[in-house]
């Protein structure tokens, strides 16, 4: 199985390619890309040489171009095709059909694979894509378990590449408003979720209440540690229960289903985390490389605990265990 | 200007959502009615058996009747059910999700609210391959729905107006989680909650509904006051989504205040009575929060223009 590594910067993307990545994805420092963060991402330029550079040590660069173009601004997400495609990028990671369209018409032999953004569940949505516009791949929306990412596999005309560490989205991607009905900015129109440009934290009666928008997301008791306000990983409250409602503050860890993963012939693990900082992508790197290796020698190898890297400290299977439903 | 009720999103009681439709078909000034299950597959066998009645019912009443396809598809079951439905060639079926697409293509159809189309490209390669109506993702803001309407003269761009927003869907049933069920044996809790479950914040501030797997906001969306600059924008439908209110007077007052029988001011306080209790939103239209209610841009188009007989913006 491949191993694709996220990179927010040219940095990152040096230090996965160092660990063992099979592949890089990254994405233009604009808002064509789902983690259009202040301070990440690359400029034509910078991609060109982080092409360079990957090629150079034999790994691909994958191309996000992954949110949903702005009506009447569709030269923005053109633009970006055409510049990956110009750099040299092995695929491009697209959502939008309007952008699909245009890319595989343009670009015939450019390589295309659908995002998790675009949500294709089952092998008649995949199919749609291979059909439409040659995708060559499909990243698997994180609402499925590993049975039904099997049958998949054997069903669809592509490859499937499905997510295997780092931030873990509760709700179908592509599919949710959250953010932008509490902020006004989403995932889909703005290629942030939550952002930090909307995050207040102010003490009261000795807690720390984090506010998103006009909305409380949490609040902390002295000495609880405090996570980030992501709307569906927040505490809110019911006439039935109160707490964290829709899911815990945990990450996506699926290194304990690798096995299942290869047995049900998915072709890319990925690891999630353009937001994170090189150290961060080195050591998950070379850890799922370990863990990749031992799999195909039957060797355990030593075990390096990653949990204490990701969000609240803690982590779950998700989807791929069926009892996260 | 026309009105298509959306499909009742809750988990309703059989009867009651028969009789629901039965009064919409006779008495609701809509056009168009959209219906079927699209967010849960285990609830559709409990009103399946009422579907044919209220299908007849609704054509015969003249309306135009639109079958939705689920949101998410996942399960061989759902897969199936999906075929089947796209094999329906009485009705338009409306695709919520690109399952479908394959086997419709070619033939009329109509793109549910839970398509991502953002843009004119989007919606002229659905439309290309046989989308006549296309209900637009609730975020869109004003601008992003003037360029795609006025870029599809031949298709009817909808936008959603009343009821609920749709915020998410999952995989992940959470008024099963809330009630410590599991999602196969989840009780059909959800019907408890024919209106969603009301999700408050910490500090006791409505914020959100639980409607199994989707997520709703707690506000209802009420472009009543945009109507106006809508139809300039070159939309063509409104829809209006059920909530547990007297929907035949939110249609007639849409459709009132639409065709200038009614006042902007008056269909206001008239929705507040019809549905109380719950804010109104219009922010996504705006380009603001979803939740906001942008009260001095709502009704402009609308408070500039005299009530008339006419229907000016039909």
């Amino acid at each position: 199985m491949e191993l694709i590594c996220p990179a927010g910067t040219p940095a990152a993307l040096r230090a996965a390619v160092g660990a063992g990545a099979d592949a890089v994805y990254c994405g233009f420092r604009d808002e064509t890309n789902a983690r259009n963060f202040p301070g990440l991402n690359f400029s034509h330029e910078e991609l060109r040489s982080g092409i360079a550079h990957a090629h150079a040590h034999g790994v691909k660069v994958l191309v996000a171009i992954n949110t949903f173009a702005r009506a009447g601004a569709l030269d923005l997400w053109r633009r970006a095709v055409d510049a990956a495609v110009g750099a040299g990028a092995d695929a491009l990671i697209v959502a939008d059909v309007g952008v699909l369209d245009y890319a595989a018409r343009r670009h015939p032999d450019q390589r295309l694979h659908v995002s998790v953004q675009a949500a294709a569940a089952n092998p008649d949505a995949i199919d749609f894509y291979v059909k439409a516009f040659g995708v060559r791949r499909v990243v698997l929306p994180r609402v499925l378990s590993v049975a039904e990412i099997a049958a998949i596999v054997r069903e669809v005309g592509c490859e499937t590449e499905v997510f295997v560490f780092g931030g873990l989205c509760v709700m179908e991607e592509g599919r949710c408003s959250l953010s932008s009905y509490a902020t006004g900015q989403s995932p889909n129109m703005n290629g942030v979720c939550s952002p930090a440009s909307h995050v207040h934290y102010r003490e009261q009666d000795g807690e720390l209440i984090s506010r998103l928008g006009a909305f409380t997301v949490n609040k902390f008791s002295a000495g609880e540690p405090a996570g980030y306000p992501t709307l569906c990983k927040g505490r809110f409250q019911t006439a039935h229960a109160t707490g964290y409602l829709f899911e815990d503050p945990v990450s996506l860890d699926a290194t304990a289903m690798l096995p299942a993963l290869r047995k049900a012939g998915v072709t890319a693990l990925k690891i999630e985390g353009r937001q994170r900082g090189r150290a961060y992508i080195e050591r998950v790197v070379r850890n799922f490389r370990t863990r990749l290796a031992e799999l195909d020698d039957g060797v355990p190898a030593p075990l390096d605990d990653l949990v204490a890297l990701t969000e609240g400290q803690s982590t779950t299977a998700g989807a791929y265990r069926k009892s996260w439903r | 200007m026309q009105l298509t009720l959306g499909p009742v999103l809750y988990n309703w009681q059989p009867g009651q959502w028969r009789d629901f439709y039965f009064r919409i078909a006779e008495e609701a000034p809509v056009d168009v009615v959209a219906i079927g299950e699209v967010v849960c597959s285990k609830r559709s066998p409990f009103f399946a058996g009422h579907m044919p009645a209220v299908i007849e019912r609704l054509a015969a009443c003249g309306k135009q009747v639109v079958l939705g396809s689920l949101i998410l598809v996942s399960l061989q079951r759902e897969r199936r059910q999906m075929a089947e439905l796209a094999a329906n060639t009485d009705f338009m079926v409306e695709a919520n999700d690109l399952s479908c697409l394959g086997a419709l293509a070619d033939r009329p159809h109509a793109i549910g609210p839970f398509v991502n189309v953002y843009n004119e490209a989007a919606a002229a390669y659905f439309a290309g391959r046989g989308a006549r109506r296309i209900c637009l993702p609730p975020e869109l803001p004003l601008d992003s729905i003037r360029t795609i309407a006025t870029a599809l003269c031949d298709v009817t761009t909808e936008v959603f107006a009343f009821g609920r927003l749709p915020l998410a869907i999952s995989a992940r049933c959470y008024h099963a989680r809330l009630h410590k069920l599991s999602k196969d044996n989840c009780r059909f809790i959800c019907e408890q909650d024919p209106d969603g479950l009301p999700v408050a914040t910490l500090d006791g501030e409505p914020f959100l509904a639980m409607n199994g797997v989707q997520t709703m906001s707690h506000a209802c969306a009420n472009l009543l006051g945009e109507a106006g600059a809508l139809a300039a924008a070159g939309v063509r439908a409104l829809r209006l989504s059920p909530q547990q209110c007297d929907m035949v007077a939110v249609a007639r007052i849409f459709r009132d205040v639409i065709d200038g029988s009614r006042t902007y001011e008056d269909g206001m306080r008239q929705l507040s009575r019809v549905y109380p209790d719950v804010p109104f939103a219009n922010g996504f239209v705006h380009g603001e929060p979803g939740a906001a209610f942008i009260a001095d841009k709502a009704g402009a188009s609308l408070r500039a223009r005299r009530p008339q007989a006419g229907g000016a913006m039909r």
